[in-house]
């Protein structure tokens, strides 16, 4: 098989995919809207504090009543996190921590989205964060008012899966591995439940 | 000497009858009871101790020297607290020694020195808990028992207190420095016994 061959099969084929993709099955992409927020909770020394991230952007395709046909994406601007607190906003962005100028976004990416009662869904995907890249089952609880639905969740991440926190601080007995991420999205656009 | 024995310092004044038996210098009888004792020493080792770890720490560059020194300076506030209430508790409920016979502004002043201990006790540790909890940094006692947030987060409420922490405490570091120099001076100057007081008996 000659690679011009190649090629055009790898072509045809990739066509005929996009094509065999049923337009219907396809969920309309929903909005992400102002007040949708995404934390992060460490704890030091059993101190819990709370952070935000202050810029990300979401491809949300999800038709509630069937799940499995939706696709969820997120891109975090690392740059954007913030405690509140001055001292530990300026060491975040460093190589230590995020490393922000290296890695300037952290991204989720679903693989696959499965309902899991009513209003609740599981969302499994891959979430790469300075540069490693983990799968992670994410649950989510979604209702609606009206035109608007607000899908909240939380789940636990091993902060020191994705190297955050290097050198002293792998000590986890200082600042526990777990980090809690919790998020609300208030979403239109989306199908009724 | 140069200075006067208590007894004479109150026959010059004709007054007192109440200490018609000062005990003289290290014969004294009448002491702080034993619980008020171990409360004074135990608070005057953590408040020092507390202080010198304020004064180096508030400084240092972020690390984990530094956090963990941060988290311990709570703790050691947060005992503090527990242990000045305590020893109200106990000041309220039983007799102190009797003054030492003395010109009258010395004892007011002694009693208002005490009070105003007293009350940066409660002080100095509160402002500092108020500050921690509106920095968005609740206290986990011991890193295992959290408290309630004294108030609710605030970043422009804690820079609005943040320092007052600090002057109260300088101002208790003061009034600490005034209280042993007396202390001192009825010791090594008055030689009146009355440091012997708040002394453990010996034997």
């Amino acid at each position: 098989m000659t690679a011009r061959t190649l090629f055009t099969l790898t072509l045809a084929a990739a066509l005929l995919a996009a094509v065999a993709q049923p337009a219907a099955a396809q969920p309309k992409p929903a909005q992400l809207q102002a007040g949708s927020e995404i934390a992060f909770t460490t704890r030091q020394m059993g101190v819990p504090v709370e952070g935000k991230f202050g810029k990300f952007t979401a491809q949300i395709a999800l038709d509630p009543k069937k799940p499995e046909t939706g696709s969820v994406a997120f891109s975090i601007d690392t740059g954007s996190a913030r405690f509140g607190s001055a001292e530990l906003d300026a060491e975040v962005p460093k190589a230590t921590w995020l490393n922000t100028v290296r890695f300037p976004q952290a991204t989720f990416q679903s693989s696959s989205i499965k309902a899991a009662g009513p209003g609740r869904f599981e969302v499994a995907g891959k979430l790469a964060i300075k540069g490693v890249v983990r799968d992670v089952t994410v649950p989510v609880q979604l209702s609606q008012a009206g035109a608007n639905s607000t899908a909240t969740g939380a789940f636990a991440i091993k902060r020191l899966a994705f190297n955050v926190g290097e050198g002293e601080w792998t000590d986890t007995s200082m600042l526990a591995d777990d980090v809690q991420i919790r998020f609300k999205l208030m979403l239109s656009g989306l199908a009724p439940l | 000497m140069s200075s006067p024995t208590p007894s004479k310092a109150l026959n010059s004044r004709g007054s007192a009858s109440l200490h018609t038996d000062v005990p003289m210098s290290s014969t004294l009888s009448d002491r702080y009871s034993r619980p008020a004792m171990a409360l004074h020493w135990l608070l005057a080792l953590l408040i020092v101790g507390n202080f010198v770890l304020g004064l180096y720490m508030h400084d240092l560059p972020f690390s984990m020297t530094r956090l963990k020194l941060f988290n311990w300076h709570k703790w050691a506030g947060v005992t503090i607290l527990a242990l000045s209430a305590a020893r109200l508790l106990w000041r309220l409920t039983h007799q102190p020694p009797a003054d030492l016979p003395a010109p009258a502004w010395q004892q007011r002043a002694a009693h208002v020195a005490h009070g105003a201990l007293y009350a940066l006790f409660f002080a100095v540790p509160l402002a500092g808990w108020a500050y921690s909890s509106a920095a968005g940094f609740p206290i986990v006692l011991f890193g295992v028992l959290p408290l309630p947030d004294f108030v609710a987060p605030d970043r422009a409420f804690a820079e609005a207190i943040k320092p007052l922490h600090g002057a109260l405490a300088w101002a208790l570091a003061a009034l600490v420095a005034v209280h042993v120099a007396a202390a001192l001076r009825h010791h090594f100057v008055d030689r009146d016994g009355l440091l012997l007081r708040m002394m453990p008996r010996r034997g």
